[in-house]
């Protein structure tokens, strides 16, 4: 199964520009499966991202919006990536600046239905 | 907020305030009651040091009996609550640290301030002073009371 993600990850991975890509569990924030360049911190971008989802997913369900599909943080340096894969997991990509993300955003969101 | 050392309040409110722990207790592995966060009687305070303290033990001699390791965390998820027990090395010594958190917040996110949380008590820690002598039931009772006024202010 795990190897079944790091595949995944791998492919996503290898988009230019994509620093990091991630399995996280929605439950507890924890990292399933990681690809990640060094420096970025694993566990505390697993344990953010699920949080985020979380308080994201509520927001939409009391707007009455239902279930986020895709988050998308841009900042001045790069862009963090959400899918929400099912009610257990998430995909999360880190991409630096200047990506262009159409593409990275396509993968995620085709990964993420193999993953449900 | 209470603790024994002052130098421990620092790392642990930085702590409690980023993770949002409803209840902290740090110990030593003896039970031995360091700081605490949230608790309003020292009973309370004293039972779940030592059952803390009492819960790293056998889960650790339970790795041990497998050929592990012992184990960094235990961890339990209720429904409204979610406890978490970790055990970490100071120059002070072998600690014990006893987190009550909603289960609402991951346990990821709790694990990653912990982790600077001990790296800010590591970097905070003074040095130590090390006062070897036998310890006597009077200076333990005088001792016990001390640690309680300290952390309950009476």
């Amino acid at each position: 199964m795990t190897a079944g993600y790091s595949t995944m990850l791998d492919t996503l991975t290898r988009l230019r520009g994509i620093r990091g890509a991630m399995v996280v569990s929605i439950e507890d924030g924890l990292v399933v499966a990681e690809s990640l360049m060094a420096g970025l911190k694993g566990s505390a971008l697993a344990a953010l991202s699920a949080t985020l989802a979380s308080r994201v997913s509520e927001m939409a369900g009391a707007a009455g919006f239902g279930v986020p599909r895709f988050l998308h943080l841009q900042s001045s340096e790069g862009a963090l990536l959400v899918a929400s894969a099912n009610s257990e997991l998430l995909l999360v990509a880190v991409a630096g600046r200047d990506v262009p993300l159409g593409l990275l955003r396509l993968e995620m969101l085709r990964m993420s239905e193999r993953l449900t | 907020m209470k603790a024994i050392e002052p130098w421990v309040l620092g790392p642990l409110g930085t702590f409690v305030s980023e993770s949002q722990a409803r209840l902290a207790l740090l110990m030593t592995t003896s039970g031995q009651v360091v700081a605490q966060h949230g608790f309003a009687g020292s009973l309370d305070l004293m039972a779940s040091a030592a059952l803390g303290s009492g819960i790293i033990a056998s889960s650790s001699e339970l790795a041990v009996q497998m050929g592990w390791d012992p184990f960094r965390v235990v961890m339990h998820h209720g429904s409204r609550r979610a406890h978490f027990l970790s055990w970490f090395d100071t120059p002070r010594g072998r600690w014990i640290a006893l987190v009550v958190f909603s289960a609402d917040t991951k346990l990821g996110l709790v694990q990653v301030f912990f982790d600077r949380m001990v790296e800010e008590l590591v970097a905070a820690a003074p040095a130590v002073a090390v006062q070897k002598k036998e310890v006597l039931a009077a200076d333990f009772e005088r001792e016990l009371n001390a640690s309680l006024r300290s952390l309950f202010g009476r």
